[in-house]
């Protein structure tokens, strides 16, 4: 098996397939064939939460070409919705860290676009089944915990999460307890999670067997919806005296991660992670918002003009051709919010799309990778 | 105002009259752009099969001595569909609203030796943005042929039916030097210098082309060598001369208008249709044959929506037709044989000065509707 991968990786079979890529041919054949790609098949739909925003834990089996992951990493999922158009977003790992070829599991809230033709998320946590194929990256990010039983700190750690931001915290309290945790480095873990109610916790049935067990693990679920008091310095100080000198990693909603951050004031043990609120898209009517170019990282007011306009107003010179829609020179990646084509008038929302620029206006906030 | 002598024979429209056929055009690519889902991503994704599928039976056959002439054809069609309904259309952005980075116009890479990334510069903006018009289209002739009255005559255009000749054997390397601009070097209007840069990539590309299809594959046969050597290069030429032949049948037949930069400066979205209509030709044929051209026999299909998934040009071409009835214009089409020698006949005058024309220079000159 692993003479065949050494052998579709080299440049001789490069050559041979060129000019598309060996991956071109063996998906062809078998989409879990891979020789540079990633690709996962969903085995198991495990629901996690109900209502209006479900939550679901789905098990996937990536090609062999999965290089693994470590607690805390996130990977980009793209899936063909209906219409044949794929949508892809980024998703944290939930499962303890992966090694090459393993199988994890993503952890998927449908966000608040309840239309699962166009909303990733919602079609993951709703309508994803086993067998169903997903375009995956290699797991990547650096909000990840180097501690392990293996490398023993003498430090305590400190996991705070918001909403779904509980996934790779998660997936660092399994990979600790997975690889033998049991207190005994005498480095007590805090993990401390915000939730709107019991019926929005995830995970609830595994995290009250933690915390139940003898392993030097506190579990704090705060239920905001039920008068559990939402984060305050104070309120972890009680629970970790000294967090500030903690090694702490806290993901979820801005407010959360910001509120946390101003009471570590820029101490070196907090990493944070952000979950990106999606983009304010606003209705017809004057121009709103802000337009980015992220890789440039200049931005202005929305005027309403194109973006090719708009970048150009800022001094870029991003390649252009025909300036009219149909050449597909200025193709460009928008990452976050509304564009709509100026010939056709047809809005578009889907993060992480490619964008002529010279035909679409911005309609509220939007950033692209210029 | 000039008006050439093939733009003659058509009927004006008034600026109301363009504005309307423009409204109309747009509501046909509306429509079409609206009704894009799953039936073209499985028509794109089944000729990508069935051109792989025809790639590896082609580069198999060549083993089996006595099958060599099912090779040669299996790796002709295999190439022509590479480079015509998947590679042209691909690289038009016409699948780029799948979002599957196989089929991105920004991705793909063609089986041909001219690099995508010049190409599409040189097609997709130049040739598609100023289809016809006299000194700004470089695809009137590549730079080597005359092919319009309006080029002036030269004694070297003596040779314009060997040039062709010449051009139609080695066409995927004419495509690849057409980028180059030879003629605007030897007219002093281009520097060597401005090549540096086209250079490394043509290199690269030629480099990978001629070892895959003259060295690799061959030796991989052994002693069969020269016969799959002699087979690869018979499919380059095969595919050479086709798609030369459909794409000179689709701009040059009698009938097609060319436009001088005056007619064009600041047109306005009905004429740029107008002038897309009038600089293309259609070819008839089979459903087959169609596949074959990629579609590119709806050439006036294909020029007034180059972004459109090129299946849906038989269904909108009676529209498109219909719409010319109205309009008094000339919708051009013809059999292959005819289209041939309406384009062999061209090449052939236009290679000695036109007396016709040098003798009644304004006769042909007809005034606008309005």
């Amino acid at each position: 098996m692993r003479l065949v991968s050494a052998v579709l990786r080299s440049r001789a079979v490069a050559a041979l397939a060129s000019p598309h890529g060996v991956d071109r041919y063996l998906e062809q054949v078998n989409p879990l064939w891979a020789a540079h790609e990633v690709r996962g098949r969903v085995v198991e739909v495990r629901p996690e939460t109900t209502g209006v925003h479900p939550v679901t834990t789905l098990t996937v089996q990536p090609t062999s070409t999965w290089r693994g992951h470590r607690a805390g990493q996130h990977v980009q999922v793209g899936v063909d919705l209906p219409g044949a158009r794929r949508a892809t977003r980024c998703f944290s790992l939930s499962s303890a860290a992966s090694a090459p070829g393993e199988r994890f599991t993503l952890t998927v809230r449908a966000h608040d676009d309840t239309d699962e033709r166009t909303s990733l998320s919602r079609h993951l946590a709703t309508r994803a089944r086993p067998g169903d194929l997903l375009h995956l990256s290699q797991a990547g990010g650096d909000f990840t915990m180097h501690a392990s039983p293996a490398t023993p700190t003498p430090h305590p750690l400190l996991l705070v999460s918001g909403g779904s931001g509980i996934t790779p915290v998660m997936s660092m309290l399994r990979t600790l307890l997975r690889d033998g945790y049991d207190g005994r480095a005498n480095r007590p873990v805090t993990f401390l999670h915000y939730a709107r109610s019991p019926q929005e916790q995830i995970y609830a049935e595994e995290l009250a067997a933690v915390a139940r067990f003898d392993n030097h693990v506190d579990v704090h679920l705060v239920h905001t919806a039920r008068g559990g008091t939402r984060f305050s310095p104070a309120a972890l100080a009680r629970l970790v005296p000294g967090f500030r000198d903690t090694d702490t990693w806290v993901c979820g909603p801005t407010a959360l991660v910001d509120a946390v951050a101003a009471a570590y004031d820029g101490s070196a043990r907090l990493r944070v992670e952000h979950f990106k609120a999606p983009a304010t898209a606003a209705g017809a009517g004057p121009a709103q918002g802000e337009t980015s170019f992220t890789r440039s990282g200049l931005g202005a007011t929305n005027t309403g003009e194109t973006l090719l306009a708009q970048a150009e107003a800022l001094g870029l010179r991003p390649e252009t051709g025909c300036r009219m829609g149909i050449c597909f020179t200025c193709t460009s990646r928008k990452t976050s919010g509304t564009v709509r084509d100026v010939v056709t008038g047809e809005e578009s929302s889907r993060p992480d799309e490619d964008v002529r620029i010279c035909v679409s206006a911005p309609v509220g906030d939007c950033s692209v990778d210029l | 105002m000039t008006t050439s002598t093939s733009t003659s024979t058509s009927t004006r429209l008034t600026p109301d009259q363009l504005d309307a056929l423009g409204a109309e055009m747009d509501a046909i690519r509306q429509r079409v752009l609206a009704d894009l889902g799953e039936a073209d991503a499985d028509y794109i994704h089944g000729v990508v099969r069935l051109q792989r599928r025809l790639e590896v039976a082609g580069r198999a056959l060549f083993y089996l001595p006595p099958a060599w002439p099912v090779a040669v054809a299996a790796l002709s069609v295999s190439k022509i569909l590479d480079n015509m309904e998947i590679g042209h259309n691909v690289m038009h952005g016409q699948y780029d609203w799948m979002g599957e980075p196989g089929l991105s116009s920004r991705m793909y890479e063609w089986d041909n030796v001219c690099p995508s990334e010049q190409w599409k510069y040189s097609h997709n903006y130049i040739h598609h943005t100023f289809t016809n018009v006299l000194g700004k289209d470089r695809d009137i002739g590549y730079g080597i042929l005359r092919m319009d009255e309006d080029q002036p005559w030269h004694p070297y255009y003596l040779g314009n039916p060997v040039y062709a000749l010449l051009l139609m054997v080695f066409f995927e390397w004419g495509v690849a030097m057409h980028d180059l601009e030879v003629e605007n070097i030897v007219a002093g209007r281009r520097t060597l210098a401005d090549n540096k840069a086209l250079h490394a990539g043509i290199m690269r590309k030629v480099r990978r082309q001629a070892l895959k299809d003259y060295l690799l594959f061959p030796a991989l046969t052994g002693p069969l060598f020269p016969l799959t050597l002699a087979g690869n290069a018979t499919a380059n030429l095969v595919r050479n001369v086709w798609a030369f032949n459909i794409i000179f049948c689709g701009h040059f037949p009698a009938g097609v208008a060319t436009f001088s930069e005056e007619e064009c400066r600041d047109e306005s979205r009905g004429h740029w249709y107008y002038r897309q209509l009038r600089g293309s030709a259609n070819i008839d044929g089979g459903r087959l044959f169609h596949l074959m051209t990629g579609n590119l026999s709806f050439q006036v299909e294909h020029h007034l929506f180059p972004d459109l998934p090129a299946r849906r040009y038989p269904e909108i071409s009676g529209e498109v037709k219909e719409i010319c009835e109205r309009y008094g214009l000339p919708y051009n089409t013809g059999p292959l044989g005819k289209q041939l020698v309406s384009v062999a006949r061209k090449i052939c005058r236009l290679a000695l000065p036109d007396r016709r024309r040098a003798q009644q220079p304004a006769a042909q000159a007809q005034p606008a509707a309005a």
